[in-house]
């Protein structure tokens, strides 16, 4: 473009462009750190507020719900959903070395534990809202928690819906070494809905349950 | 510029339809955000024309009251969500990757897919003229005011399904901006040209980045906010149901802790356009270009600690109040560095008035304009004794309709001749540009006045006797020249279209990468790879003697 002889144009800068694919889900993942954090806040601030039953003391503490506090039942789904984070790990690793039948192996027992997290989800919502008549319409309480835990289990769904994918394109024989950059950005969104998960526990079954006394 | 697969079985109009509906080059989804934005802003200028009517005179019954009420809320809600959305997201996706001398955008299939979710979301919204009456047989397009203030938007006081056209009509063109926002950041910070480092970037990219980063952080707090007013309207939960111990005022603050930075979302596109305009016409590089940069992204900071200006007549205590009101006036400084910065590169410069030159300068004067009264605003007292009045309808149009739409209009008159090949006229141009401005402030300046009398706004008509009708008639007149201007407007378009002088690569002398190609561009940009070593890497390739970046 230009007239000079190249020597006596000084060096290209380094633009220090960033790969495009991590960037591009860091930011998905942004966007859903704001969109989540506008639902705890929300949460947050309606803990106590409701006006009728039933309340979180209600229907997380024995024995109104079952023979098992209603936490010690999350607490025992969330093991899985937070395992799964590190089957995904070693899946991914797994698929770094082009090792695609443990790659297979591990895929599969993330997606095992993920579903596990999310019939345990279904089991509690079943018993919400068949033994202790909580819904959406109930009262203050029913709208925020349902709202928050379902859209981190559609979350989990989404989640798992893809993973689904890639495990039949691992039976079809069609994930290969290649993939592993795209299966790490597939676990970068898992570890998210792992991490929103951790803070929803926190607000929804130990702060809302002993802070709407 | 033919990047789409062409159907050789189909008809010409149609093939040619297909090759625009498939397309996933950055240009063609510009344009097609562009015009379609255009078109609504035709609509939504239709619907403010309508009440200015109504408004003209006391007693006037041109519209119904509640066809008022749909009015105005339509007409805010598209010249926000579907004028100034995608005018600036297709100026940005037409114009960054030429800037940044690459190919396309990072992600050209996911830019198709964020054009469709806002022409559809439009779409979805504007169909509620014929579908919201669903089965109550009531209810037609929204009327709760662009900002749907609960509990007003509730089951209970709104029947019918008009509000859920809002909220989904909006959720989906929302959901399109996302993408868009992702892609765009994803296009600056991945994708650059060959020597073109953070601060070697044309400053609208810049302003583009900021822009797209708010997008990707202030829109789904919307969209949360929607989702639960949805399950409230739905199944019938409790959000904004205050009886059940729900809180209207929290769907003021989820809304505003979207809307604030949603303002500054639409005019910093308005920065990025006349911060390109004005050094090109003045012949001189941008004054300070690095503390435009920080004074962008500490706008964008701000941006988001200011929301609860717009809710200081709701009856918070004194220190939220008074916290607010500091950090909006906090945001005049940078913004006051921008404005000092343009007017210093005009400064000493050979100013050449064409008419995207005029139309920047129009809206350094207004924005300028709007942006006092906003400071005037921020002043919690005084903002208690005209909140709700036409003196704030005045001050938003100020910065806007003054400040952005002006800007739109100065980057349509600089970049056409490279979208199109062919230049505006400027004889055309002229007209339209003195045309809105004696229209624009015809119609905007008295309605501070009638504001400080008392007009409270979203008012369908009012009394004879209260000193309003003279600027009201004034306002009202004002319309019939912004509706000229706009008519030679879209007569100078489609004059130019298809007889307007051919514009070469280059009509301005101007010094960044998208003059380097053809106009229009061919599908590929760049024949070969730019380089860039300065800010103005055209002015280094035709100064080779004297280049930029010795000196920066």
């Amino acid at each position: 473009m230009s007239a000079l002889p190249a020597h006596d144009m000084p060096p290209l800068a380094r633009t220090g462009n960033l790969p495009r694919g991590k960037l591009g889900v860091l930011l998905l993942i942004l966007s859903e750190v704001f969109f989540f954090g506008t639902l705890i806040a929300v949460y947050v601030f309606y803990i106590g507020h409701h006006t009728g039953g039933p309340t979180p003391k209600d229907v997380f503490d024995a024995p109104l719900s079952g023979p098992t506090w209603q936490p010690l039942a999350v607490s025992f789904n969330s093991v899985f959903l937070l395992v799964s984070s590190l089957w995904i790990v070693l899946a991914h690793r797994a698929l770094c070395r082009g090792a695609t039948t443990a790659f297979g192996f591990w895929w599969l027992a993330t997606f095992a534990c993920g579903s596990v997290f999310l019939a345990g989800t279904a089991n509690e919502w079943h018993g919400l809202i068949m033994d202790d008549g909580l819904w959406m319409g109930t009262n203050l309480f029913g709208s925020c928690y349902y709202t928050l835990v379902g859209f981190h289990a559609l979350h989990v769904t989404a989640g798992l819906t893809i993973m689904a994918i890639v495990f039949v394109l691992t039976l079809a024989g069609k994930m290969h070494q290649r993939h592993a950059g795209k299966i790490e950005l597939l676990s970068w969104y898992w570890h998210f809905v792992d991490a929103v998960w951790i803070v929803v526990f926190t607000i929804v079954y130990v702060i809302g349950w002993w802070g709407a006394a | 510029m033919s990047s789409s697969p062409v159907r050789p079985d189909l008809s010409p109009p149609l093939s040619r339809l297909h090759e625009w509906v498939v397309t996933v080059d950055h240009k063609r989804l510009g344009v097609m955000y562009i015009v379609t934005g255009l078109v609504f802003f035709l609509i939504g200028g239709f619907e403010a024309a309508m009440m200015r009517w109504q408004l003209a005179w006391p007693g006037l019954d041109i519209v119904m009251p509640e066809d008022f009420n749909r009015l105005f809320t339509m007409h805010g809600t598209t010249m926000v969500f579907l004028v100034g959305m995608p005018i600036l997201l297709g100026s940005a996706n037409y114009l960054v990757p030429l800037m940044i001398g690459t190919r396309d955008m990072a992600f050209p299939r996911l830019n198709a897919f964020g054009f469709w979710l806002f022409f559809f979301g439009g779409a979805l919204l504007y169909f509620s003229y014929f579908g919201a009456q669903g089965l109550y047989g009531m209810g037609s397009a929204p009327d709760v005011g662009w900002f749907a203030y609960a509990p007003l938007t509730e089951r209970t006081f709104s029947r019918g399904h008009s509000t859920d056209y809002w909220i989904l009509g909006l959720m989906v063109s929302g959901f399109g901006s996302i993408a868009t926002g992702i892609n765009l950041v994803t296009t600056i910070l991945c994708m650059r040209c060959t020597g073109m480092r953070l601060m070697k970037m044309p400053l609208f990219v810049w302003i583009m980045l900021v822009d797209a980063i708010l997008i990707v952080v202030a829109m789904p707090p919307l969209a949360a906010a929607q989702v639960m007013l949805l399950f409230d309207r739905s199944l019938g939960a409790h959000f904004f149901d205050v009886q059940a111990g729900g809180s209207a005022v929290l769907w003021q603050n989820l809304f505003w802790f979207f809307g604030h930075p949603e303002v500054y979302i639409l005019i910093l596109p308005a920065f990025a356009f006349v911060s390109e305009i004005i050094p090109v016409f003045s012949r001189k590089v941008l004054f300070g270009y690095p503390l435009m940069v920080a004074a962008t992204v500490t706008i964008g900071f701000i941006s988001m600690g200011v929301w609860v200006h717009h809710m200081f007549a709701i009856g918070l205590s004194p220190a939220v109040n008074t916290l607010f009101m500091a950090s909006t006036m906090l945001i005049g400084v940078p913004t006051g560095i921008k404005m000092f910065n343009w007017v210093a590169t005009m400064f000493g410069g050979r100013i050449r008035l064409h008419t995207p030159m005029l139309f920047s300068i129009g809206f350094l004067a207004q924005f300028l304009f709007g942006g006092l009264t906003g400071v005037m605003l921020a002043v919690v007292p005084f903002d208690w004794q005209v909140s709700d009045s036409y003196f704030v309808v005045g001050h938003f149009h100020y910065v806007l309709f003054g400040g952005l739409i002006f800007s739109i209009f100065a980057a349509i008159y600089y970049w056409f001749p490279k979208v199109s090949g062919r230049m505006l006229s400027e004889a055309l141009g002229k007209w339209q540009f003195w045309l809105l401005l004696i229209g624009f402030n015809l119609t905007f300046g008295p309605m501070h006045v009638s504001g400080m009398l008392g007009m409270p706004r979203r008012i369908y008509t009012y009394q004879l006797d209260r000193g309003w009708e003279i600027w009201n008639l004034l306002s009202s007149i004002g319309v019939l020249f912004q509706a000229l201007a706009i008519a030679f407007f879209i007569w100078n378009v489609i004059r130019s279209l298809q007889r307007g002088t051919p514009a070469g690569d280059d009509p301005w002398d101007a010094w960044t990468l998208e003059w380097s190609t053809t106009s229009p561009p061919p599908a590929w940009n760049f024949d070969t790879d730019p380089e860039v070593r300065s800010r103005r890497p055209l002015w280094d390739a035709k100064h080779p003697d004297d280049p930029d970046w010795k000196y920066e």
